[in-house]
């Protein structure tokens, strides 16, 4: 019996060779336990070895795989092809990133905005090691618990249009990570963390779209991160001109 | 505020194409949203156009009020009326997701808040169809 096979349209873009991307399509076994990832395996390993793209834990915990897959951003390892009948399934690199090669592209815009937000818990003083940990009690950690699923896999970057028109927004993982610790109980950072929000490119650029929560495929709700910050900032602004001798936060 | 971006040389940057929300249903209802403002914005300087023939005596207001009666009015009031419904439902379900309003130390699920919303806007529309209505 022969095998079912299915088409994939994969993106192409050799830096110093090709001006633009361009489109080879590739013959893959369409099995029903397959996701893209599997199919983007079969061809390095079985038909074009020098077919580029990244990818590591393959159980959608690494964040690496992100493509578009159909013009949706999608965790390739999270793709199953049977949701695609019988293709073809057209596989380009995150949308809005530039890219380095295949499906390959790079991630420093959006490691230098997740720097800029300090996604870390900062303390005034840190206390020592001995004196134990900072406890916390199950409702401050429910506070801010689904921002942390983040896996920064940029995929809601990949679905933002503002960020495709503005590539110097502040962009969704990067404002819900900073939201994660301005809501922890623990954490100080607050005053540290709110100028990169306020910044014209910080919260205010985004207009809302949503699509960013769509797509996340850990559950994280980065929109209502940025409104959610957006009315915290104007709420400081507006306490701050009622009584400017107030100490916030 | 367009920050010019440092393109390496090698990489492609990708542009995004003006069609870009008619990509998917949900950019399309964005788009909706946005554009929803202008029809809002060309009731209001209507509105105040009344206002302003209504301070003009009722010889002015009752020609004003003839005008709009014309056909091509009357399709720009029921578009406009459109727009406004689904710019206030996109809004009051969308506070749900943007207030975060807690009760000791349960959030108060978004739903309820939007539904919250929404009853009060029904009271409020009752109470004013009531005193427009009542003669």
């Amino acid at each position: 019996m022969t095998e079912e096979t299915m088409t994939l349209e994969v993106t192409r873009y050799r830096p110093g060779h090709d001006r633009e991307p361009r489109t080879q399509s590739f013959t893959v076994p369409n099995r029903k336990d397959w996701v893209v990832l599997d199919a983007l395996n079969h061809i390095k390993d079985r038909i074009d070895g020098t077919l580029t793209y990244r990818w590591s834990c393959r159980m959608g915990v690494c964040g690496s795989c992100g493509m578009m897959v159909n013009g949706v951003p999608k965790l390739t390892c999270a793709a199953f092809l049977r949701d695609y009948r019988s293709g073809p399934i057209r596989v380009e690199p995150l949308a809005n990133f530039p890219i380095i090669r295949d499906l390959v592209v790079a991630l420093d815009d959006f490691m230098d905005k997740l720097r800029r937000v300090k996604p870390w818990i900062i303390r005034a003083v840190e206390k020592p090691v001995s004196d134990g940990e900072y406890l916390q009690t199950p409702a401050q950690l429910d506070a801010y618990k689904q921002f942390s699923m983040c896996i920064n896999c940029m995929l809601c970057y990949a679905a933002c249009p503002v960020y495709g028109l503005e590539p110097a927004f502040l962009g969704p993982a990067a404002i819900a990570l900073a939201y994660r610790y301005n809501l922890d109980s623990r954490d100080e950072g607050y005053r540290l963390r709110e100028p990169v929000l306020s910044e014209a490119v910080g919260v205010w650029e985004c207009t809302f779209v949503g699509e960013c929560s769509v797509v996340c495929p850990k559950g994280v709700d980065p929109a209502a991160a940025i409104q959610r910050s957006k009315l915290a900032g104007a709420t400081d602004w507006l306490l701050s001109m009622i009584m400017p001798w107030g100490s916030r936060r | 505020m367009t920050v010019p971006r440092v393109e390496r040389p090698g990489l492609f940057y990708p542009k995004l194409p003006a069609t870009w929300w008619l990509r998917n249903a949900n950019y399309f209802r964005f788009m909706l949203r946005e554009l929803s403002s202008v029809f809002i914005a060309l009731f209001l300087v209507v509105f105040l156009v009344q206002l302003h023939r209504l301070s003009q005596g009722p010889g002015a207001y009752a020609a004003y009020l003839e005008t709009l009666r014309a056909p091509g009015w009357i399709i720009f009031h029921v578009v406009a009326l459109a727009f406004a419904l689904y710019h206030s439902v996109t809004w009051f379900n969308l506070t749900g997701v943007v207030q975060v309003v807690r009760l000791g130390e349960r959030q108060v699920p978004p739903r309820l808040v939007a539904g919250a919303s929404f009853a009060l806007w029904a009271v409020v529309s009752v109470v004013l169809l009531w005193f427009l209505l009542r003669g």
